[in-house]
């Protein structure tokens, strides 16, 4: 169908509760490279971490298509492994525990008991955690659990991984330094990512594009902005770039204006999707049931377009 | 870096350093925690025994004051496991009839109730079925129990290891649902993502999320099931510390009644501890997160 290594095809989502239906997600189209690192930020409730749990496939899409490395996406699957925004460690097991465990499920048949303690080891090397193994949860700071969780995460050996906010919780110097590391373990490992964020020199600094999300309800992908700086990036260097701030300010401008006037901005930057938002009367307020049939062959044929 | 690991030297020696110290001052201590732990329930229980022994020394006192119930029960104190047949036996066998009974009934209602519990947790449907039965048998009071259970099994010891066991199965049915449905949607993502099947669900996520709830529904389900055997084995006589003080209430031996309520009152007190040491150890770091 196509030769991307993700793709998401046509994607919507309504939810309904009793006879109130919402719809959230609207022609979401993306195709992502493998080794590509993809941001995806937006104001908060636009569906971004939807979009997430529907690749993940922790909630189902209803209607539209996920294509990972030629597979549909239907269940969740250790292929796409999940860094939660609140770490979600198990408390009970110790940092090696939790990463023991993800792999004595994932990698219990292909690797033998000794393989997998290394294959640990090694992950949690990774992300600098080898010191506390046999520590708890509870026993280690907010940076530190995230960094566990990541590196359960990679220990899952993921097609593609999944950040949900993963420095959402830490303070700003905690952040900017598993930022850096994330940086780092992805031009080692070159993994495919896929991370929310709300957080927008973050997302200039790791991503290699940028995917900026209208407001719901219904929302869709308003932009995709291509961040070509030069790898590996130094935030302080990068300070001073005049393209690194060029880049930050398209962002900013598409969540600043965005948020006011919806329609002034698509005549501006043409949409590489199809606008949910032009066919909304005065930028989207209420919860119309807008997904009606007749509308959406039309945008996808304009999708298929562009 | 240098500079970090002579810190971290440092630190380590001083840690040590503080560990020895904790060491040499280990006795003072104890001290301190008994004097903190011990004194005060010591003086409490030495001022009630005094009031107690002022209120019934009197003429026309008709409870026996504490001196009195000592050296009345003189002898089943020191010999608690003497055995001269029938219901004649010391009071260590008296006890132990008393737990095995509960220890039967008790089990059963933490393999059923735990059960039943995840069921309840797991199944909005069985919540919505089972639930407001629950909620309604769970007021009946243990010994109304009874009756039915002797007309039901035709015997004494059955229907009193039942009693235990429908008193202490509600708690323990409540708080383990309450804590399945409280585990936290991140570890059944968790799960998922892993792809764990439905066994390894219920042990690797299941149980120790809930541990902490279902602990506290046992703690509960034990501490009500020695309430109730003390009075069902009123009712059904033989061997067991409840008959034991119906018994010695209708040979008016005042004197073994209070001393059967300190021994009742003890048990039921270290069952208590028993099971809540089992909770910690089980749901240590659990609580914690």
């Amino acid at each position: 169908m196509s030769s991307h290594y993700l793709s998401i095809e046509n994607v919507e989502k309504t939810f309904e509760k009793g006879s109130v239906r919402s719809h959230v997600l609207s022609n979401i189209n993306l195709h992502i490279d493998q080794g590509e690192y993809i941001s995806i930020i937006g104001h908060s409730g636009c569906g971004k971490s939807t979009v997430l749990n529907i690749v993940a496939g922790l909630i189902e899409q209803s209607s539209g298509v996920v294509i990972l490395d030629r597979k549909e996406v239907n269940a969740p699957g250790p292929d796409r492994a999940l860094v939660f925004q609140n770490h979600s460690l198990l408390p009970w097991l110790t940092v090696y525990e939790n990463v023991a465990l993800a792999v004595n499920k994932v990698a219990g048949r292909s690797k033998t008991s000794a393989e997998r303690h290394e294959w640990v080891l090694y992950n949690l090397e990774l992300v600098n955690m080898l010191h506390a193994l046999h520590k708890r949860p509870s026993e280690i700071s907010g940076g530190m659990k995230q960094r566990v969780g990541i590196a359960r995460a990679l220990a899952m050996q993921p097609k593609v991984l999944l950040l949900d906010e993963p420095f959402g919780a830490l303070d700003a110097l905690t952040r900017a330094h598993l930022q850096d590391e994330v940086m780092r373990i992805h031009s080692n490992l070159k993994n495919t990512v896929m991370m929310i964020t709300h957080d927008v020199d973050e997302a200039v600094l790791l991503s290699d594009r940028i995917v900026m999300m209208t407001n719901g309800p219904s929302a869709s992908i308003g932009e995709i902005l291509s961040i070509d700086l030069p790898r590996p990036r130094d935030r302080i260097a990068l300070a001073d770039r005049p393209r690194y701030n060029h880049y930050r300010q398209e962002v900013l401008r598409f969540l600043y204006e965005k948020q006011r006037k919806l329609e002034h901005i698509s005549p501006k930057h043409p949409p590489s999707q199809a606008r949910s938002a032009q066919s909304l009367p005065g930028g989207g307020s209420g919860s119309l049931p807008f997904a009606s049939s007749a509308d959406a062959p039309a945008l996808q044929k304009a999708s298929g377009a562009s | 870096m240098k500079t970090l690991s002579t810190a971290a030297t440092e630190n380590v020696s001083a840690l040590n350093r503080l560990s020895m110290n904790r060491g040499r001052s280990i006795w003072p201590r104890i001290r301190t925690y008994l004097l903190q732990n011990f004194l005060p329930p010591l003086v409490i229980l030495c001022l009630l025994l005094g009031v107690w022994e002022l209120l019934c020394s009197g003429t026309g006192a008709t409870l026996p004051p504490p001196s009195q119930v000592i050296s009345e029960t003189w002898e089943l104190i020191l010999d608690p496991f003497y055995d001269n047949g029938g219901n004649d036996v010391g009071m260590g066998w008296q006890i132990l009839a008393s737990l095995e009974r509960v220890a039967v009934g008790y089990s059963f209602a933490v393999i059923v109730g735990v059960a039943l519990g995840v069921l309840v947790g797991q199944s909005t449907w069985a919540m919505r079925g089972l639930d407001p039965v629950f909620q309604v048998l769970r007021t009946v009071p243990p010994l109304a129990w009874l009756p039915i259970s002797l007309a039901g099994f035709q015997d004494s010891n059955p229907s009193a290891i039942f009693v235990i066991f429908i008193t202490a199965i509600w708690p323990i049915i409540i708080n383990t649902s309450v804590g399945i449905r409280n585990i936290p949607e991140d570890y059944r993502n968790v799960a998922r993502v892993l792809r764990l099947n439905g066994l390894e669900y219920f042990y690797k996520i299941m149980l120790p999320a809930a541990a902490p709830y279902i602990f506290s529904g046992l703690r509960i389900g034990v501490g009500l099931s020695w309430l109730a055997i003390v009075a069902a084995e009123m009712l059904i006589g033989g061997v067991g510390i409840g008959f034991f003080i119906w018994d010695a209430w209708n040979a008016s031996l005042i004197s073994d009644i209070i001393l059967a309520l300190v021994y009742v009152g003890l048990v039921g007190f270290f069952l208590d501890r028993l099971v809540a040491m089992l909770g910690n150890i089980v749901t240590r770091g659990t609580s914690a997160s």
